[in-house]
């Protein structure tokens, strides 16, 4: 089914303005999306209606809120297809949740001379949690290598797993390259070495059908402001069994059975890992957000987005002095380049002026940027509600100013 | 030579020309950093780095008859166009002169509306080092 973007764009009120006296065309989808109306209005709606703190309330308004809260637990866990609710945990965001999973997972399951296997297009979210690990237990932390193009080398992925590995965390697409990694076959090959595997979905979950059980991942983490949802609030699913075992990441409200002076029991799951009051009005809001991505369907937005990327992809290339960065044949809707001659970050803001918003620079993955031998890159990233005109006037902006120093 | 108040005047109606096209002032900026001395390679240490988020300045400074002359260069032609502002304003003065100056002029034309925060923020850093040398000068003319 086609896209009815200039309904879709209608949702969204941030995109109907100017910046610097131009349209606003928003192409940094990969650091956030824009909120539709009706998370906007849910937002609003929970603290004119509804505000309370949830769970053991005794008044109607907790017991609202707290029905919302949980409506939208079960939500996300059918948008990745969990078995039950209790396997999704809320968090601030994909950071949090894995640095959950390095703080309670780490030290019980990792210990002295196991090793970790991450990838060259991780992000620093993915790279340094597992540095510090690595650090407190004496584990070693291996790294996958990439193909100039930008894809994971997976024989060399598969001659790095051995029964030491105890966890390969790996990035389900890069928010650098767009390059889109052949999880199902690293997590059947990692799970075969008796490996664990935490999924970062931040750039995959609102572009890519991610069933975990499909995929049968350990963990998966992803952020709400990334999939249309409100700023400040992750997700992480982790397996019951595994949840189970794992020791509480923080102390405090929410997460207790009972306690005592002498000891303290603590809750089940996934209250265990919910200490203190938690963002309710994002996690109600990010229903909303779901909703939305549900309504008009994944595979719609996915085929959208990659005639975008194509679009993007087979015009850049035409312009003097441009160079893409990231070429695997599998990629989200990212398009990541250099000019020439000029730093992404004066790029950037010639684009600005122009009232196109790109990201430049590093992108987070430093380690990524060393093995392509680049400072950084420019990067443009598309999302549902992106038209085919903006591409066009974003590319023809990215001629004009290219051809400042490539006539 | 003209005062320092007087070429930040100067450089105030240079922008004012420009109106509030942030584009032209950008291009303008970027010119203006090509105008900058080159910078010489064997001078290109980490000592003289002054390290932003996204953009790089080497800064170097030494003193000619009580006067701090400073060369510069930066990985950015935005960033260059800056160096060469702040150039234009305090090369070839004393300490004290640097020391004391209020460079208003960034603050007149507008500069963190037209180069955002990260831009600004770097700007700051750059004055913060040409001012540290106009002291270390300083203490040593004094020792």
């Amino acid at each position: 089914m086609a896209i009815q973007v200039a309904y879709i764009r209608s949702l969204f009120p941030i995109l109907h303005q100017e910046v610097n006296g131009k349209p606003l065309v928003y192409l940094d989808n990969a650091a956030t999306t824009q909120k539709p109306r009706a998370v906007l209005d849910a937002l609003t709606r929970y603290y004119e209606k509804d505000n309370s703190n949830i769970h053991r309330g005794a008044h109607t308004l907790a017991d609202r809120a707290t029905k919302q809260y949980e409506e939208s637990r079960e939500t996300v866990q059918k948008f990745i297809g969990a078995r039950e609710a209790a396997e999704i945990i809320f968090t601030r965001g994909t950071t949090e949740s894995i640095n959950l999973v390095a703080k309670s997972f780490g030290p019980k399951f990792v210990q002295k001379g196991d090793e970790i296997l991450i990838s060259t297009l991780e992000h620093h979210s993915n790279i340094v949690p597992w540095q510090m690990l690595c650090e407190s237990q004496g584990a070693v932390l291996k790294v996958i290598p990439i193909t100039d193009a930008g894809e994971l080398i997976v024989e060399e992925f598969e001659k790095l797993l051995s029964p030491k590995t105890k966890l390969v965390s790996i990035v389900h697409a890069s928010n650098a390259l767009g390059t889109i990694n052949p999880v199902k076959k690293i997590i059947a090959a990692a799970h075969a070495v008796g490996a664990k595997v935490l999924l970062d979905g931040a750039q995959s979950a609102s572009h890519l059908d991610v069933d975990v059980q499909d995929l049968d991942c350990d963990f998966l983490a992803f952020s709400a402001h990334k999939l249309y949802g409100p700023t400040g609030l992750g997700v992480l699913y982790g397996k019951r069994a595994l949840l189970e075992e794992m020791p509480p990441f923080l102390g405090g409200g929410e997460m207790i059975r009972e306690v005592t002076f002498d000891k303290t029991t603590y809750n089940e799951i996934p209250f265990k890992f919910e200490a203190g009051t938690p963002s309710i009005a994002e996690v109600i809001g990010f229903k909303s957000a779901l909703d939305f991505i549900l309504s008009v369907e994944k595979a719609t937005i996915h085929a959208h987005e990659q005639e975008l990327l194509t679009l993007a992809t087979e015009l850049l290339q035409e312009i003097k002095g441009v160079s893409l960065v990231g070429t695997a044949k599998e990629k989200i809707a990212v398009a990541s380049f250099t000019i020439q001659s000029m730093h992404p970050f004066d790029v950037g803001q010639l684009l600005d002026a122009k009232g196109i918003a790109v990201r430049t620079g590093h992108h987070c993955t430093q380690p990524l940027m060393h093995r392509l031998g680049l400072e950084g890159t420019v990067r443009a990233s598309f999302a549902v509600y992106n038209t085919v005109e903006e591409v066009e006037t974003f590319v023809h902006s990215v001629a004009q100013i290219a051809r400042l120093k490539n006539k | 030579m003209s005062s320092i108040a007087d070429i930040q005047n100067e450089i105030v109606s240079e922008f004012e020309i420009l109106g509030d096209d942030k584009e032209s002032t950008i291009f303008y900026i970027m010119e203006l950093g090509a105008t900058l001395k080159p910078y010489p390679e064997s001078e290109r240490k980490d000592e003289y780095i002054i390290q932003g988020c996204q953009s790089k300045v080497w800064l170097m400074a030494e003193t000619e008859e009580g006067k701090v002359k400073y060369t510069a260069d930066s990985n950015t032609d935005i960033t260059k166009g800056l160096i060469s502002l702040l150039i234009r304003v305090l090369d070839q003065r004393s300490p004290q002169e640097i020391l004391t100056a209020n460079l208003d002029f960034i603050q007149r034309i507008g500069m963190g509306g037209i180069l955002g925060s990260q831009r600004s923020n770097g700007l700051a850093a750059m004055i913060n080092q040409m001012k540290r040398y106009a002291l270390a000068f300083q203490t040593q003319q004094n020792a």
